[in-house]
């Protein structure tokens, strides 16, 4: 019994580390020329604008030599980029709406918002 | 200093909590105190890595790595928690008792102590892996205020200690016989939050595009990026926005905690009923597994 459970647990975590994307993941990614700076811990546009109900990727590119997250409940995206590194964001369809965005590390300069519409 | 102090505290009491439970769920067996420190240092260490390492992992899986990377190391800690909630299901009876008698260390094996050592670390190891990279940043920001800031962050990390501490203390609150039901519930519904992150992090990654729609939005009653938004997250799985994958994921870790425990002791109980076929001598009760 607890073999097999570690089995189990073992094949579970073997697999998610062994899985490849599944194709409709890369076609849930479609080409968006939409870039997102960070720079002296501001996002440039602050405010992006992008079209309701469709899957969108952004591209986060941090000028800054330090990381920064961004960090959004609104769209529920959680991610880190590094210092003089960039990062693909990638927004569910989103209904019409503003979806504010923030990095973490500086929220009082780094802030931003999304609207779908 | 403040604001570093709050960013850091943050994350520190999202891995404290975790640190709370797993204390008090191991109250008694020996050795204890060894296995998780060693589960935060090794969880420190590994968040040093992740931190140096981030740029190389966000490459990773056409830029999905750190996505990934989050979401099986959560995954990983869901499946250590459901292992000792069953190790617990077979043997937690006979060591509570065994506590209640001797009051003092259990002489049962500590099996299941890997398992929640795995567990603090990848607590630890998550939550520290931001802490990591912002005060690293901090500090090579350099100039008089880094020093203040490097400061505000450390008290941050004391000030998440003290809520682990706390969570803790109040735990033990409880009458030991029932101290090892209510850590099991804890750990079921830990169990259940972190899995709901897992899938925010594989839906973040594209890995999983269904189900992905927000089922109701409770921001404005309890933001889960609020103080007690995040200790609701931690302890019950709370999201402002759950779509319908993660409650489905979250409802399924309690399941199938509930079902696994209950399956241990159904065959407990039958292992232990005496064979009574004619013809046959009764088997001798009190079997153990």
């Amino acid at each position: 019994m607890r073999g097999a459970l570690a089995a189990l647990i073992g094949v579970a975590a073997a697999s998610a580390f062994a899985a490849e994307p599944p194709p409709t993941a890369a076609a849930a990614t479609p080409p968006g020329p939409l870039t997102l700076v960070i720079q002296n811990h501001r996002f440039s546009p602050a405010e992006i604008t992008i079209p309701a109900n469709k899957a969108v990727a952004i591209l986060v590119i941090n000028k800054d030599p330090l990381a920064e997250e961004f960090d959004s409940s609104a769209l529920k995206i959680e991610k880190v980029i590094a210092g003089n590194d960039s990062g693909t964001i990638r927004l569910r369809p989103l209904a019409p709406g503003r979806y504010p965005f923030a990095g973490e590390y500086h929220s009082d300069t780094a802030k931003g918002v999304v609207i779908a519409q | 200093m403040l604001a570093t102090l709050i960013i850091v505290f943050r994350e520190a009491m999202e891995a404290g909590l975790i640190v709370g439970i797993v204390l008090a769920a191991t109250k008694g067996v020996p050795g204890r105190g060894r296995w998780i420190s060693l589960g935060i240092a090794g969880g420190t260490l590994g968040a040093c890595l992740v931190a140096i390492f981030a740029r190389g992992l966000s490459r990773l899986f056409e830029g999905s790595g750190q996505e990934l990377f989050n979401a099986a190391v959560l995954l990983l800690a869901v499946g250590m928690l459901i292992w000792h909630n069953v190790w617990m299901a077979s043997h937690g009876r006979e060591m509570s008792r065994q506590l209640r008698a001797m009051g003092a260390e259990v002489k049962l094996g500590a099996r299941s102590l890997t398992a929640l050592a795995v567990v603090v670390g990848i607590a630890v190891l998550r939550e520290g892996s931001e802490v990591v990279l912002f005060l690293y940043g901090v500090a090579t920001q350099g100039g008089s205020t880094a020093f203040g800031m490097l400061g505000g962050g450390f008290l941050g990390l004391l000030a998440g200690a003290a809520v682990s501490a706390l969570l803790y203390f109040g735990l033990l609150a409880i009458p030991m016989k029932r101290l090892f039901a209510v850590t099991g519930a804890l750990i079921t519904m830990v169990a259940a939050g972190l899995a709901v992150q897992a899938v925010a992090f594989l839906q973040q990654g594209g890995f999983f595009n269904f189900l992905d729609t927000p089922l109701w939005d409770t921001s404005a009653l309890l933001p889960d990026d609020s103080v007690p938004g995040r200790v609701l997250k931690t302890l019950l799985g709370y999201t402002d926005r759950p779509d319908g994958l993660q409650l489905a994921a979250w409802a399924a870790v309690i399941l199938l905690m509930i079902g696994l425990t209950r399956l241990v002791h159904w065959h407990q109980a039958r292992e232990q009923r005496p064979v009574t076929a004619p013809g046959r001598n009764p088997d001798a009760t009190g079997t153990r597994i």
